[in-house]
């Protein structure tokens, strides 16, 4: 139990220093995404499953996702084919394959050996954080959908001058684009466009 | 780990990896929090974790969409190219 808690951050350790380390970008973020691993693997064998999975799901899925389309509409360019055949190689992917192997041959083993003896503390189950999350901190929830909503409205105003570029809250933004006409609705093309036409 | 990101955010000057360290640190923090969590059996660190990942998503899409306003117009990802702000 102690080795695997080590073994997993020294792999948290090792990817995030490879991350801020890497010139490309592609790079950085498979690195991020085994960082990002590591660090589920350290709050399951610290007890907390159900924060492991949001990890996974949350962190490593949705907004690596979101950083993956990001640099990937940043990058369009001539040298697109260069970099995709450069992507496919294979000194690339063989430093964050390696971890993360490390790191899938530990939750195998987590999974499939005897009970914990009980050096470590016990599980909280995710029931007990339900019980805690709309009890006294019900107020912190309204707050985080408070602030989450925010969060969508401003993505939404940034990404509005140029269609498509918004990859989070797209249904949203269609949404909001179908019910907005785009008459007069972007005051800074506007005044652009009234310069340029004025001598 | 938040030292890392913190040194990630100091060194590099491109607004992704700005944003990963960024990224790096409230990981970082939300580690801690589980972390004592653990050690006192509380559920508490927990649901301050579910709060630090709110907010890193809420971040991160707000963040991602001003670094691509920020591209389109600087084409450029330079955090410096942006220093003086004016409209």
């Amino acid at each position: 139990m102690e080795i695997a808690f080590y073994i997993a951050g020294v792999v948290a350790i090792i990817s995030t220093m490879m991350t801020i380390t890497r010139l490309n970008a592609i790079h950085a973020l498979l690195y991020l995404v085994v960082s990002l691993l590591a660090v589920a693997v350290v709050f399951y064998i610290l007890g907390a499953p159900f924060v492991a999975a949001l990890e996974v799901i949350i962190y490593a899925g949705a907004i690596m996702v979101l950083f993956v389309f990001a640099v990937m509409l940043l990058n369009t360019g001539e040298s697109d084919i260069v970099r995709e055949r450069l992507l496919l190689s294979s000194e690339v992917w063989l430093g964050p394959s390696i971890l993360s192997s490390v790191l899938l041959a530990e939750v195998g083993w987590l999974l499939f050996r005897e009970p914990p003896t009980g050096a470590f503390p016990a599980a909280i189950e995710p029931k007990e954080v339900g019980i805690a999350l709309f009890g006294p901190y019900l107020i912190g929830v309204e707050l985080a959908s408070m602030l989450l909503l925010a969060g969508l409205v401003g993505a939404n105003h940034l990404g509005r001058r140029d269609p498509g570029t918004e990859e989070t809250e797209e249904a949203e933004n269609a949404d909001t684009r179908a019910r907005q006409p785009a008459a007069g609705g972007d005051l800074v093309r506007a005044g652009a466009d009234r310069v340029t036409s004025a001598p | 780990m938040f030292a890392l990101g913190l040194i990630g955010l100091l060194v590099r000057r491109n607004v992704i990896f700005t944003l990963m360290s960024i990224e790096i640190m409230l990981n970082a923090a939300g580690l801690a929090f589980v972390a004592a969590g653990a050690r006192w059996g509380q559920a508490d660190g927990q649901v301050m974790f579910l709060f630090v990942l709110a907010m890193a998503a809420a971040e991160v899409s707000v963040g991602l969409a001003l670094v691509l306003r920020l591209y389109h117009h600087f084409r450029s990802l330079d955090t410096d190219a942006a220093s003086r702000m004016r409209g």
